[in-house]
């Protein structure tokens, strides 16, 4: 996201500056990382300080597990560089456990993380990457000799508040989809009525955990949600409400194949499969990549990637709606449905022909009757 | 001697002709969302925008007719009752039924006579009237989506989450599919009645007035 803001925002105090500048982290990047976060939070600019003084004075514990995962969510935060937000927020978080960034392994590790989880109890944030498989006793996924399922449970229980990162800690993301043969679920399934933010998106972006996390130290508690679980300043507006295809869309401009003029001419995708008519999530807005681009910037259609159970409802990709079940993969709703009209339309005809030539229906008799009379 | 008797209030017939021309334009709205034939030349054309305009204000004009016609089912005359399509729960009903069946599929002869709707119809409106509901709730649910917190999303939003908003739009866009064979089937029945039993199927719906033989009562 640019941030070359004009608007005037009350300064943040020199010596929070001065505190952070001693850390090493640049005053310049902190300033722009302060106000960017305020921003994706639509907090107004005069809560800058405030987010500033909340990131620079805590330093909070944070456990990071995966489990059923690509680890694609910790890839997406390490290679987040709008204004060096990884680094920024790996200077001002107290990394107590992340497969991924540690250099402790083994037996080392996990007596780590138990010891962080006694030692912060109740106080630290967990993030949580992947789905979590029920299956075979919990058996399909163990870390030291302890299956993810009581190792997920026990951390989300000692947790100040649980942060899912991406679709599969959130919804129970692929590894849940049909047939489900680990029977995966999410985090908020494994354990009801804790307090869990969901963060779904594959992976998750990056902005989006780190302004979550800076509500968190601001304000004490996770940010407002809708019914999925889902922070409102990132779920809640629709894809295709803010796409910059739209106008595309209204006018009736579609691109029909990838390639064509009309997909060179930046037509909408819906034809092609876009899903943002029923995704929530802010990439249009927000994008990945500092800001660079998203989905549906790039030329492709949203995959509807934030949404429960997406592999299953959002698929076949290229299509608008899902297969039918029960029929073939080339069996639109609109093929069996003209099906449908032209068998009833046929069937009828012949029963029409039928009645016509039929004889002696009490009505005949009624006719006979009324000439009689 | 034939009886003229006054069957469908004005209500009835008010509400029929309304989701007749809600359906035609729901339909034919609907069916350019869900596949959008026509493409506009120049970005300065509203082609989908209109669409979806004509679909909402018909949905709204769609929604007035159907749940005036169900307040009606409970003020109006005895051939709008509510009861009138539940003919099963009477004998003389489920005896009636059987005969009609039995002469849709040739293997009777004996028409029932019916004075308003005939049991077998009034059983497939009872259906007709539960899609309708169907159409009108799914609709609605998927529409709230543009305003995350607002009217719709308040009272239906929940079933994106219970149903998934994909198979709403799915079932929504195949339950228009269902619609259209039912108008098939509808407009047939109404044509074969029409001639088989000549009291005035057809044009009941437009004057209200349909013709009984005062033997048949
Ligand atoms: C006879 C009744 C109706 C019929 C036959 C009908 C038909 C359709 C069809 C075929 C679609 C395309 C679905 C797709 O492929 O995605 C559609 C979309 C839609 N319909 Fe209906 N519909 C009816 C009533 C209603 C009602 C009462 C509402 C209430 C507001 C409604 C709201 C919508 C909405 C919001 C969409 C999606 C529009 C979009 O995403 O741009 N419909 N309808
Ligand atoms: S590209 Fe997708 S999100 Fe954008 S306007 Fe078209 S359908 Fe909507
Ligand atoms: S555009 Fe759609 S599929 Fe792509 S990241 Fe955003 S929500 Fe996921």
């Amino acid at each position: 996201m640019k941030t070359d803001l004009d608007i005037v925002s009350p300064p943040i105090p020199e010596e929070i500056l001065q505190r952070v500048e001693a850390k090493g982290i640049n005053r310049r990047d902190f300033i722009k990382f302060c106000t960017a976060t305020t921003a994706a939070l639509a907090l107004p600019v005069s809560f800058i300080p405030t987010v500033a003084q909340a990131v620079e004075d805590k330093r909070p514990p944070v456990i990071w597990v995966e489990y059923q995962s690509c680890s694609g969510d910790s890839e997406a935060f390490l290679r987040a560089n709008q204004p060096t937000a990884g680094e920024i927020i790996l200077d001002l978080l107290s990394i107590e456990y992340a497969e991924v960034l540690m250099a402790a392994a083994g037996h080392q590790a996990e007596e780590a993380k138990h010891q962080a989880m006694e030692k912060y109890k109740g106080q630290y944030i967990l993030i949580v990457e992947g789905s979590i498989p029920t299956g075979a006793g919990g058996g399909y996924c163990t870390i030291g000799g302890h299956s993810a399922v009581d190792d997920c449970k026990k951390l989300v229980q000692n947790a100040a508040a649980t942060i899912c990162v991406g679709s599969c800690s959130s919804f129970g993301g692929i590894p849940a989809a049909a047939p489900n043969p680990t029977s995966a679920v999410s985090v908020s399934s494994l354990v009801p009525g804790a307090a869990i933010v969901n963060l779904p998106g594959c992976p998750v972006n990056a902005d989006n955990l780190t302004a979550t996390i800076v509500h968190f130290l601001t304000f004490g508690k996770l940010p407002a949600v809708d019914r999925l679980g889902r922070p409102k300043f990132a779920y809640g507006k629709r894809i295709h409400d803010n796409c910059e295809r739209r106008g595309h869309f209204d006018a009736g401009q579609y691109a029909e194949a990838f390639g064509d003029v009309a997909h060179r001419q930046g037509h909408c995708l819906y034809k092609l499969g876009c899903k943002g008519p029923e995704t929530f999530h802010n990439c249009p807005t927000i994008r990945y990549n500092e800001g660079t681009s998203w989905p549906v910037m790039a030329g492709h259609g949203c995959i509807g990637c934030a949404e429960p159970g997406f592999w299953d409802t959002m698929s076949p990709f290229y299509r608008r709606l899902p297969k039918v079940p029960g029929f073939g993969i080339e069996d639109t709703a609109d093929k069996i449905g003209i099906g449908l009209a032209a068998a009833t339309a046929v069937a009828f005809g012949i029963h029409g022909v039928a009645s016509c030539f039929r004889k002696g229906g009490s009505m005949e008799e009624d006719k006979t009757g009324k000439e009689a009379n | 001697m034939n009886e003229i008797r006054y069957v469908w209030q004005w209500p009835v017939r008010i509400c029929h002709w309304l989701n007749v021309l809600s359906m035609i334009m729901l339909a034919i709205t609907g069916f350019f969302i869900g596949r959008p034939f026509m493409t506009a030349p120049d970005t300065s054309m509203y082609i989908m925008g209109w669409m979806r305009m004509l679909h909402f204000s018909f949905a709204y004009l769609f929604t007035v007719s159907v749940v005036a016609r169900i307040i009606w089912m409970f003020i109006g005359n005895e051939y709008s009752s509510w009861k009138a399509f539940f003919p099963w729960l009477t004998k003389d009903g489920r005896v009636a039924f059987v005969q009609m069946l039995r002469y849709y599929t040739f293997t009777g002869k004996k028409l029932p006579y019916a004075v308003g709707h005939n049991p077998v119809a009034a059983t497939a409106y009872f259906g007709i009237f539960i899609l309708f509901i169907f159409q009108i709730v799914s609709g609605f649910a998927i529409y709230g989506q543009y305003a995350p917190g607002g009217f719709w999303d308040g009272i239906l939003g929940g079933l994106n989450v219970l149903v998934g908003n994909q198979w709403l739009r799915l079932l929504h866009h195949g339950v228009m599919w269902l619609l259209v064979g039912f108008v098939i089937n509808h407009i047939y029945s109404g044509w074969l009645m029409d001639v088989k039993e000549r009291n005035g199927t057809m044009s009941g719906i437009f004057s209200g007035y349909r013709f009984i033989k005062s033997k048949d009562l």
